[in-house]
């Protein structure tokens, strides 16, 4: 396996011409945390972003930061930090997921257009990035948008290229714009609710004035941390053991006891809310809320390193980190979340679930066998109108079910014809989405 | 530089013209067909009146089928479409062109369903803006993006266009706040992208077609997020003696945590011009003002407004007013809102819509005022300060061609102004006709290939709102 490591654009670009040449497909790579995501890899050598690293722009008072692809997204969030400012869309770590190790970098976070819970108030990592350097299968350096966040001339390439895990081109450089950091965030946490109830809590709460800026729910049984109970005990958990150690550590002494207090209250369904604002209005708004939402009981209130590594595991999916079961995202209206986990438990009795965005994202576990639970689920969700895309399958199963969402013909060759527009000899990361694209 | 070009009309489409209104006419009801010279007339410009061309015929569909009908006859034969929401475009994004049938949105102007729980409207692509949050109003929602010209303008044109307004500084764009379309294709496919749910994987066509200016296919329907307003908003007028120091407390309040929803630049010239129209109360003897508006419930309101008022005094502050009742928060947002209907009461005017990194804000308002001056004008500038989109009003008068040229020739040399200092050509409005020829100067010809790429995956064939965004020279066909 050849690995290319570019350190300039100039040099990607021609490694890049040098492959059109040989005609051998390249894997384009960042840290690697990510490579388990969509169809398995076809290719029989990597590009990768790892010699292109460090912030190239960083402008607090425009709320702008520049990055080469292939820097740790650690140091852009430890960069933002520093002026008190964040990545708006809170991006999802797959690590513990995956079971991966390495360094996640800003690059693939573009282009994977990977977010977390903020996502439902401040948008994807697609709605923050505002512009790109890309090496199309020309081998050419082509830019989309720039470094202003109100930007609509010509067509919006960067839209494209965020998701594209790579089968567009390879990402030299991103811009993404940046929000300060909130003076204090707490979580409201409601407990013992079914899921209908529990979205229909959610519902009302983001469609009040108290700006809620995550809404999750737990149902009963979620939360149980992996490592501690009797599951597999092979290297993705151990790895995923070890990630959760390390993050604990970084939240102070004395989280992890506290969070496994909150997380074994597991046969408890817990309904979450996270305010983020000025610490006056935050003990505003959250009493408002208790009062508008007080149908369903009283709330606690956690603060701090309970709330974050309550949130952390809503992000990451941490629930499911380490089992052998197979894992989905569903995105739905919120409303329809409950009635496709109803649908979909009564023809895949082990699966296991919880809701992020308000109820319209489903993180679904089941188990690994088969077709992983793809046709069930797909027929599941078409009547509700949603999409189904499968995170986590050993290889096999990821050749042989659509990862993403099947498309309907006129989209598909129009997925096929973007592909070709920008990588006509189907180099970069043949299949990776699609089967023969 | 000379007028903006037109292609030359087809000669063999002009030669068909009857045999192509009779096909139109048995895909569409008789009252949707436009044919007589002076039922045509008001489609033969838009928003940017100093050009203007007679089309072909207009199709006001009511239907998505009609649409695809049409689109499918008119991708047989050869003809060009021009695509139209409400005709308010800046850009000269819905003028025609002599040979093309214009294709208009504008019967199809029915809210479908509102679901307040999934936060989320449906609509036809002919309601206007205003209509999505006039509907969901008594619920205490509203639609986030607000373009001056929202009370004419549709939701297929928004789209079209990418379309911003005063408060996306924290609500964002079009983009950002639409996540469904029916889109019929050229062949007069209709695909639905995306819908009620939030980010599906695949490649993101959605966000391709938010502000593909009509080149890709017509949006028939949207699925568009609605929000809940906040308990209160409450805009503050802040007058500064230079433009300078404003800018300066723009940088310094978002350096301190602080996102109000909206904050708005006024120059001198505009403050008079706004005032003498919507007697908003702006302060007279100022260089410079910031509109700034901030959300929540009155105590917050309070809290934030205070470390505002403190951050503005720190940077020389003359005069501050806030807003004391509905009427005055209103009459503040009519002044900003008609500035350009304002401006057009005392000069004619050409709006640039160019956006800079707002470090660059008082380098930028001296070099367009040199620039303005250098030709002999006068310029106006509103713009929105927290995102460095411009607004400069460059007046002249229209019946003296040399003035006029001079006028489009002092707006190309702000543009180039604005990307030279790393923003761009157009924020909100759209490339349209108007910046077409100046996209090289943004793009180098890699970058406007691979677009020309992308958009020929929709329409190989140059038919769909061709002589827009791309210079006519050097195009790249499927």
């Amino acid at each position: 396996m050849i690995i290319h490591t570019p350190t300039t654009e100039a040099q990607a670009c021609f490694v890049v011409k040098s492959v059109v040449a040989s005609g051998i497909p390249l894997a384009i790579r960042g840290g690697g945390t990510r490579s388990g995501l969509g169809r398995p890899s076809q290719a029989a050598s990597t590009l990768s972003s790892a010699g292109l690293t460090g912030i190239t722009l960083y402008e607090p008072a425009e709320m702008v930061i520049g990055a080469r692809a292939g820097t740790p997204l650690s140091l852009v969030q430890e960069t933002l930090a520093e002026r008190g400012q964040m990545l708006p869309f809170e991006p999802m770590d797959h690590r513990l997921l995956l079971g991966t190790e390495g360094e996640p970098t800003i690059g693939a976070v573009a282009a994977g257009n990977i977010s977390g819970p903020r996502r439902i108030n401040a948008g994807a990592a697609r709605d923050s990035l505002i512009g790109i350097r890309l090496i199309n299968g020309r081998g050419e350096a082509i830019k989309s948008g720039g470094r202003v966040m109100k930007n609509v001339t010509g067509l919006d390439l960067v839209k494209l290229v965020a998701g594209s895990f790579g089968t567009l081109g390879f990402l030299t450089e991103v811009v993404f714009r940046v929000l300060p950091k909130p003076e204090r965030v707490v979580t409201l946490v409601w407990r013992g609710l079914p899921d209908e109830a529990a979205v229909a809590l959610l519902s009302t709460a983001l469609g009040s004035p108290f700006e809620p800026f995550a809404a999750a729910h737990l149902p009963a049984g979620i939360g149980a941390r992996a490592f501690s109970s009797e599951v597999d005990t092979g290297s993705p958990a151990t790895n995923a053991k070890r990630l959760r150690e390390e993050n604990a550590s970084k939240q102070g002494a004395g989280a992890v006891e506290r969070s496994n207090w909150i997380g074994n209250g597991s046969s408890e369904a817990r309904t979450l809310l996270r305010l983020e604002n000025f610490s006056a209005s935050i003990d505003y708004r959250s009493a408002e809320l208790a009062a508008l939402l007080t149908a369903h009981g009283a709330p606690e209130m956690l603060e701090g390193a309970d709330s974050e590594a309550l949130w952390q595991d809503v992000r990451d999916a941490g629930f499911f980190a380490g089992t052998q079961e197979a894992v989905w995202r569903l995105s739905l209206a919120p409303t329809n979340g409950p009635r496709a986990t109803a649908a979909i438990a009564n023809v895949l009795p082990q699966a296991r679930w919880f809701y992020d965005w308000g109820g319209g994202l489903v993180w679904l576990a089941v188990p690994d066998a088969d077709d992983a639970g793809a046709a069930a689920i797909r027929a599941a969700i078409r009547p509700l109108g949603g999409h189904a895309t499968l995170v986590r399958a050993p290889d096999a199963i990821r050749a042989s079910v659509p990862v993403f969402e099947p498309l309907a013909e006129p989209l598909l060759r129009v997925t096929a014809g973007i592909k070709t527009s920008f990588d006509p000899a189907g180099i970069f990361e043949p299949g990776r989405m699609y089967a023969g694209i | 530089m000379s007028a903006i070009a037109f292609p030359v009309p087809d000669e063999s489409i002009l030669a068909r013209r009857d045999e192509i209104i009779a096909g139109l006419s048995r895909l569409v009801a008789p009252e949707a067909l436009i044919t007589s010279a002076d039922e045509r007339r008001p489609y033969e410009t838009d928003a940017l009146t100093a050009y203007r061309r007679l089309p072909l015929a207009v199709v006001l569909p009511s239907t998505t089928q009609e649409v695809a009908a049409v689109l499918k006859f008119c991708s047989a034969q050869g003809v060009p479409v021009v695509p139209r929401g409400a005709g308010t475009s800046l850009a000269g994004g819905a003028i025609p062109q002599e040979d093309a049938v214009v294709i208009g949105v504008s019967k199809m102007n029915r809210i479908l369903e509102i679901d307040y729980a999934n936060r989320v409207a449906k609509v036809q692509a002919g309601v206007t803006n205003l209509a999505v949050t006039g509907e969901v109003m008594a619920e205490g929602f509203f639609y986030a993006p607000d373009p001056s010209s929202q009370l004419a303008c549709s939701i297929g044109g928004n789209i079209g266009m990418n379309s911003g307004g005063a408060h996306c500084l924290k609500y964002g764009v079009t983009t950002n706040n639409v996540l469904g379309v029916t889109l019929v294709m050229l062949d007069g496919s209709i695909v639905e992208i995306g819908g009620a749910h939030l980010d599906s994987g695949g490649l993101d066509i959605l966000g391709l077609i938010v502000g593909s200016e009509g080149q890709l296919g017509i949006v028939t329907e949207a699925t568009v997020r609605i929000l809940r307003s906040a308990e209160g908003a409450r805009p503050v007028l802040f007058g500064f003696p230079t433009s300078e120091q404003a800018g300066e407390a723009v940088a310094a309040i978002i350096g301190a945590g602080i996102i109000p929803v909206a904050m708005e630049f006024m120059d001198k010239p505009a403050i008079e011009i706004c005032e003498a129209f919507a007697h908003a109360g702006y302060p007279m003897d100022v260089e410079a003002l910031l509109i700034i508006e901030v959300e929540g419930s009155d105590a917050e309101m309070d809290a934030q407004l205070a470390r505002i008022v403190a951050i503005a005094r720190e940077h020389g502050v003359k005069t501050v007013k806030e807003s004391k009742s509905a009427m005055e928060t209103a009459a503040i947002w009519k002044g900003r809102k008609s500035a350009f209907g304002a401006t057009g009461r005392i000069a004619d005017y050409i709006c640039m819509d160019g956006t800079i990194p707002t470090g660059q804000l008082p380098h930028v308002l001296r070099r367009m005022d040199e620039i303005v001056k250098g030709y002999g004008l006068r310029v106006a500038n509103v713009f929105h300060a927290g995102d460095g989109n411009l607004h400069p009003l460059i007046l002249y008068n229209c019946n003296d061609p040399v003035e006029a040229q001079k006028a489009e020739d002092a707006g190309m040399d702000i543009l180039k102004l604005c990307v030279e200092v790393g923003g761009c050509l157009t924020g909100e409005h759209g490339v349209g006709i108007e910046k077409r020829d100046l996209m090289t100067v943004q793009f180098n010809p890699e970058d406007l290939q691979q677009q020309m790429r992308v958009r020929a995956v929709f329409d190989g064939q140059w038919l769909l709102n061709p002589a827009k965004v791309f210079p006519l020279e050097g195009r790249v066909a499927a």
